[in-house]
């Protein structure tokens, strides 16, 4: 990877020609992944909306703000109720007609995904966010920070600690280790909101070592070090049943792969030249196998972003997990919407870092050959 | 198949993934025969009819085993007009006033105090309400006055609520009232042990004034799981979660899997737009936020657990898998015993049923059982968000129901241990199976 990294510094016509497949691949991703993103979006407003649920979500925003502008509008005062009632209702009907909701289902819908695909939804019906501000887009973007430092932690730890076991064990087949965690892989059957609980028992309950829940102290510690400790030490137990549950399982699948790339012809030819074992194991079985775990990792962070979800939960992590389980708890639909939407676009936008990644470790993508 | 099952026995884990799949499998089956759908139902609801022997919040009775200090079980006597086992009734009825006391004694051998001590009364009378009065003997020959009060139709005392005594005891009416006069008021105090008397003096003010009495007193252990907030027996809970989460990991695991091949194979067979569409299906439904929208589907239409599972189907149909197979069925496509299937005219539907499937049947297996824990605990993940099915006991249910409760911060570790320990047994019990599976069936790995 590092000589691959020089080149492009140097900028020869060469690696030009990369740079550009490179950027070309990944745009083709980037225009797909947005497509992909766009009618996951489509098919999330779609059951929201099956039982009328964004319908009366902007109809409950048109209703609050009409009655705002004709509670401030002096020559309303004076009318009498009957008229009021009547001008009110007028006024709403116009409006409705003025934003298409008495549109087709199917109209009112892609209205809708515009306005979604810009998490431009409107306010809350219940929740606030941390800054006092009803707004939807504020309420769920406060919260990525934290969930993006569970996420980035947890993950990568969790590459590089996967990674070297399973090159490891892979250069150790069958020995009484490799037997040992292979017959740990069923392990991996169970979610990492479970070890969080084992674990809020262990060590929060029984050792009273680390904190139970929450992701600083309070009060907040008056130092940035003092932060930075209380954040780090509220991170170790859910970043850590986040890599355990994943871990055995991609150590397992990661193992067969560099198995099946050690077999090849050019190991033996390496091995036969009397290549150091670390040479090997760097250039000739790592790197070829790094596109295919790359793949799989993809996929894995898929279903961890959706186990972050609930270990979020269990931990009380103030993350996107955290609002949309107080948002189904209050029931505010605006909420829910919003977080499904913004998970797509975090799945949308992890794997099309990791296709990225792919595409700069992958010698097919460089040269041309295939690519998609 | 002989040979399957040699090559099975050369995996132990698959032998005790087998066994541990068997004793599942029969918990859930026993626990359909003995208690029926709607009783499971209805005393999970947690009415006062079915928990009021129960006390709150208590592990269960073989806790005791590794305590030093025994907790006490609890026990109940109804009392009726003519008394019952271990109560002298003393009538002095006469014209018309009736007076009756009935002196229950139990004897009170315990380490620690019971949790409460609650008299249930029902009386029947047209006018004047009858009246009662409650005296605790001591062993040691002390008499207390507990309580006196008219009797409605239906009446709950329950001593360690009664602030009054609270206070005229000083402590805890329990410890009060069961303690040796001498540790009473200290912080370890002793349990007075010998037989104590509870005298029930019913006095009726009416010619047929029926009243009925049942003493219960709450322990510190409860059966063999111990009880809930609601005084809900977790027994319950754990045996019905059983048939539910395996009910929705079988059908989850085997309807995904045949769905899925189904569709791999029409796709791949016919080729052209339907398989494009297949293609394009799947890569978009491999970006959608599942968790979200189970979470949308069921907090706006309904937490059935039918609804959720049909949609935990459907999400999950089109997935990574189908990618895998039809990698496999476009090498299918190609082979000569097909194309001789043609010639001779078999029919679409023969050809993707009895030439492609079977062809992916040793890839799929492996996925399918090791895909049924993925589930299981799936159910129980929904149930930690709030979406399990309201009327249903579930595995997932009790767990959510002891972490919102504080089980995990006031100690209650059999809470949440138990029905996690059920879920870690079948989940285990699948993976041990499928991983084994998997290595029996894709012996590629095995050669070298």
């Amino acid at each position: 990877m590092t000589d691959k990294i020089n080149k492009t510094n140097k900028m020869s016509p060469d690696s030009k020609r990369t740079l550009k497949r490179i950027l070309k691949y990944s745009a083709i991703r980037l225009v797909s992944l947005f497509l992909t993103v766009m009618v996951g979006i489509f098919l999330t407003i779609m059951i929201a909306n099956m039982g009328g649920y964004v319908d009366e979500l902007v109809k409950g925003q048109v209703n609050e703000n009409l009655m705002m502008r004709v509670a401030n509008d002096p020559t309303y005062k004076v009318m009498t109720p009957e008229r009021r009632k009547t001008f009110f209702q007028d006024q709403l009907e116009l409006e409705y007609e003025r934003l298409g909701l008495n549109q087709p289902f199917m109209v009112r819908s892609f209205r809708f995904l515009w306005n979604a695909m810009r998490m431009n939804l409107g306010s809350a019906q219940q929740m606030t966010s941390d800054s006092g501000s009803k707004q939807v887009k504020l309420i769920i973007t406060e919260r990525l920070a934290p969930s993006l430092l569970l996420m980035g932690t947890a993950n990568l730890t969790l590459f590089f600690l996967a990674i070297t076991v399973a090159l490891t064990l892979s250069r150790k087949y069958g020995s009484r280790v490799d037997k040992f965690f292979i017959s740990l892989s069923p392990l991996s059957s169970m979610p990492s909101w479970f070890y969080g609980i084992f674990f809020i028992l262990l060590f929060s309950a029984v050792l009273k070592i680390l904190p139970f829940s929450g992701m600083i102290d309070s009060p907040p510690p008056r130092t940035t070090g003092g932060y930075i400790l209380s954040v780090l030490r509220h991170l170790i137990l859910p970043a850590s049943s986040l890599i355990i549950s994943a871990s055995f399982a991609s150590i397992y699948s990661w193992r067969t792969f560099f198995l099946i790339y050690s077999s090849e012809d050019y190991v033996e030819m390496a091995k036969a030249k009397g290549l150091p074992s670390k040479l090997i194991k760097r250039r000739y079985i790592l790197r070829p196998t790094l596109p295919t775990i790359i793949t799989s990792f993809s996929l894995m962070m898929i279903t961890m972003w959706m186990g972050a979800l609930l270990t979020e939960k269990i931990f009380g992590w103030p993350g996107l997990g955290s609002v949309i389980v107080a948002a189904v708890g209050s029931f505010d639909t605006a909420v829910i919407v919003g977080t499904t939407i913004i998970y797509g676009y975090l799945l949308a936008i992890t794997v099309f870092v990791l296709d990225f990644v792919y595409a700069l470790v992958d010698p097919r993508v460089k040269v041309g050959q295939g690519g998609n | 198949m002989n040979k399957f099952w040699k090559d099975v026995k050369q995996y132990p884990t698959a032998i005790i993934g087998l066994i541990l799949i068997a004793l599942v499998v029969s918990l859930a089956i026993y626990a359909v025969i003995t208690i029926p759908y709607n009783d499971a139902i209805v005393s999970w609801r947690g009415d006062e009819a079915s928990t009021y022997r129960n006390p709150e919040k208590v592990p269960p009775v073989w806790t005791n085993l590794f305590r030093v200090d025994k907790l006490p079980e609890g026990f109940y006597n109804v009392i009726s007009e003519e008394g019952a086992k271990d109560v002298e009734v003393i009538d002095n009825t006469t014209d018309g006033l009736m007076d009756i006391t009935y002196n229950y004694s139990f004897e009170y051998i315990e380490d620690d105090f019971l949790q409460d001590l609650i008299i249930y009364m029902t009386a029947k009378y047209d006018e004047k309400q009858p009246f009662f009065e409650l005296v605790l003997i001591s062993p040691d020959g002390r008499e207390r006055a507990v309580y006196n009060g008219s009797i409605e139709p239906v009446n709950r005392y329950r001593i360690y609520q009664d602030r009054a005594l609270k206070k005229k005891l000083g402590v805890n009416p329990m410890i009060g009232l069961f303690a040796t006069p001498e540790t009473v008021r200290s912080d370890n105090p002793e349990v007075l042990d010998g037989t104590y008397i509870l005298s029930i003096r019913v006095r009726g003010f009416e010619q047929d004034t029926i009243v009925t009495t049942e003493v219960v007193a709450h322990g510190q252990v409860h059966g063999i799981a111990g009880t809930d907030h609601m005084r809900r027996d977790i027994s319950i809970a754990l045996l019905w979660g059983t048939p539910i989460a395996l009910m929705f990991g079988l059908i989850a695991a085997f309807g995904v899997s045949i769905i899925t091949l189904t569709i791999a194979a029409t796709g791949t067979w016919f080729g052209g737009w339907l398989d494009t569409l297949i293609q394009r299906i799947t890569e978009v439904n491999m970006m959608l936020p599942f968790l979200p929208i189970l979470i949308m589907v069921g907090t706006f239409y309904s937490r059935s657990i039918w609804l959720i599972l049909g949609t935990v189907i459907l999400l999950s149909v089109f997935s990574a898998a189908i990618k895998t197979y039809r990698a496999t069925f476009l090498q299918v496509k190609q082979s000569t015993y097909i194309e001789a299937a043609q010639v001779y005219g078999a029919s679409n539907s023969r050809i993707i049923t009895r030439y492609m499937m079977p062809k992916i049947i040793p890839m799929l297996i492996p996925n399918l059982v090791l895909s049924i824990p993925v589930y299981v605990f799936l159910e129980a993940s929904l149930a930690v968000l709030g979406l399990g099915d309201p009327t249903l006991p579930t595995w997932g249910k009790l767990i959510e129901n002891a972490y919102s409760n504080g089980a995990l911060w006031n100690g209650q570790y059999y809470w949440i241990v138990e029905p996690a320990v059920l879920l870690i047994i079948t989940g285990f019990a699948f993976a041990m199976v499928g991983f084994a599976l998997d290595r029996i069936f894709n012996p590629r790995l095995r050669a070298q």
